[in-house]
């Protein structure tokens, strides 16, 4: 795969600063980020209160943290879920799609060099990192946003498949079965609000990013 | 017609936002704002007190009923549900109900009569001892139930498809309707129900069904969750309409198709 684009800029040179004229996020990008929030906060809350119905491991979730008051039980939960799958399922299929033919994702999140991603790390632990150009992502940045991506696929591959089980048997059987699916949908939620808790965290830290997030730059 | 709407006299609307834009100075500050609104959106779409109740109920059903003609497109009558070894039993197998297994309904096997109605040409009740007679074809398939748990059973019975052309039902109908000892009742469509391994469910795991899975007959639904597969049936009704059922009426979704 070709990284020249990626390359022709260098990774971060410090006080240089090449994005308050620049857009960072295009429209398409801050519409779909902002899209997947919504859906993502009510997937995953009333995701919770479905795990509760028959929980996988031995804890619960506590249900003032979980959405589906507007009926008994599981049933609101249910249909919040199945309600808010389109908008997380639609959103996300044109995110990918703009993401590969604008070549977003080629230019921002490649190449993930392994080198790269410990030095920044490194550099990231100690507060070295710089946050200076919001417009190219360090190399962090960049496996955590892939890595997120791929476990956003990967919860709705397996969420297809615990729905439909019979129907998309084939898919299932990927995934291990249906009993499996459910663990590979849990531990692809996790995944991701393991990385919300980073993302949110250093948006908090770097408010200048959720502006650009918000404005575009 | 579209109704007319209420429009404060001398106030043209479309000069009253463009005046309200003029008011907000710089192009950024706009845009922020813009952001801004759809933070707040993200707040109105979470469901929590913000949102009237009964509207977010009414869009959810909707959105409800929506899935049940995409789960409808979906349904492959041809394909069959994954089937399994023996060994593969979930043993015991979980009793499911809305009430405790004590509970549980107990139909007298001597005296029960499967009605059968709606559009079919002969409307004879059935004794157990006649279903007992018809030709039976066993199953050992996966329940999934609607709160992700699931088991794998073994089912023995009559293929429901055959029981209805038996009966001259009219397989063009829409809904067969099932109505249980204790109640409970069940609606689903006619392309399930002329699914090749719909049956109904006389043994479980080689042994007529105990009353705990449903004696003296269940519906076995490979195809669909495990609160659309009946127990203790009395009454088979084919229609036109829809007559929903317990779980549905109280929210679940109705085509709930696995």
């Amino acid at each position: 795969m070709s990284s020249e684009t990626a390359d022709a800029k260098p990774t971060h040179l410090p006080g240089v600063s090449s994005g308050s004229k620049m857009v960072i996020h295009p429209r398409w990008v801050r519409i779909t980020h902002w899209t997947n929030v919504v859906a993502m906060f009510v997937m995953i809350t009333s995701g919770w209160r479905i795990y509760n119905a028959s929980p996988l491991f031995s804890f619960t979730f506590p249900p003032e943290i979980t959405i589906g008051d507007a009926f008994d039980g599981l049933t609101g939960a249910l249909l919040w879920h199945f309600a808010a799958m389109w908008l997380l399922a639609v959103n996300g299929v044109i995110y990918v799609a703009l993401g590969i033919l604008t070549g977003r994702f080629r230019r921002k999140l490649l190449p993930i060099r392994p080198a790269e991603v410990v030095r920044d790390l490194r550099a990231a632990l100690t507060g070295k990192l710089s946050h200076d150009d919001l417009s190219v992502y360090n190399a962090v940045q960049r496996v955590l946003y892939a890595g997120v991506i791929l476990a956003g696929v990967v919860i709705v591959l397996s969420g297809v498949s615990i729905w439909k089980p019979v129907q998309f048997q084939e898919l299932a059987a990927v995934f291990g079965g249906y009993d499996a699916a459910r663990f590979v949908h849990f531990f692809a939620m996790a995944t991701i609000v393991g990385f919300l808790a980073i993302h949110v965290t250093l948006a908090i830290l770097v408010p200048k990013s959720l502006r650009a997030m918000l404005l575009g730059r | 017609m579209p109704k007319a709407r209420k429009i404060i006299p001398g106030v043209d609307p479309k000069l009253l936002i463009k005046d309200a834009a003029k008011l907000l100075p710089d192009p950024s500050r706009r845009l922020f704002l813009r952001g801004a609104t759809s933070l707040g959106a993200i707040t109105l779409l979470t469901g929590c007190d913000i949102v009237d109740q009964d509207t977010a109920a009414k869009a959810l059903l909707t959105i409800s009923r929506f899935n049940d003609r995409v789960q409808a497109l979906i349904f492959n009558p041809d394909k069959l549900a994954p089937t399994y070894p023996e060994s593969a039993i979930t043993r015991p197998f979980p009793f499911n109900g809305y009430y405790p297994e004590e509970d549980a309904p107990e139909v007298d096997g001597e005296t029960y009569m499967l009605e059968v109605g709606g559009l079919v040409e002969n409307k004879k009740p059935w004794t157990l001892e006649e279903l007992y007679a018809l030709p039976q074809e066993k199953q050992i398939t996966r329940h999934v139930c609607v709160e992700g748990w699931s088991a794998i059973g073994s089912w023995t019975g009559t293929p429901l498809r055959d029981f209805l052309q038996r009966v001259g039902a009219d397989l063009t109908a829409k809904y067969v309707w099932f109505q249980c000892a204790e109640g409970y009742s069940n609606t689903i469509d006619m392309p399930t129900a002329l699914h090749p391994q719909t049956q109904m469910t006389f043994k479980f795991d080689n042994e007529i069904l105990p009353r705990k899975y449903g004696f003296p007959m269940k519906i076995r639904i490979p195809t669909k969750l495990g609160f659309k597969n009946p127990k203790y049936v009395v009454g088979m009704h084919v229609m036109n309409q829809n007559l929903g059922g317990y779980w549905e009426d109280r929210g679940y979704n109705w085509f709930s198709g696995i």
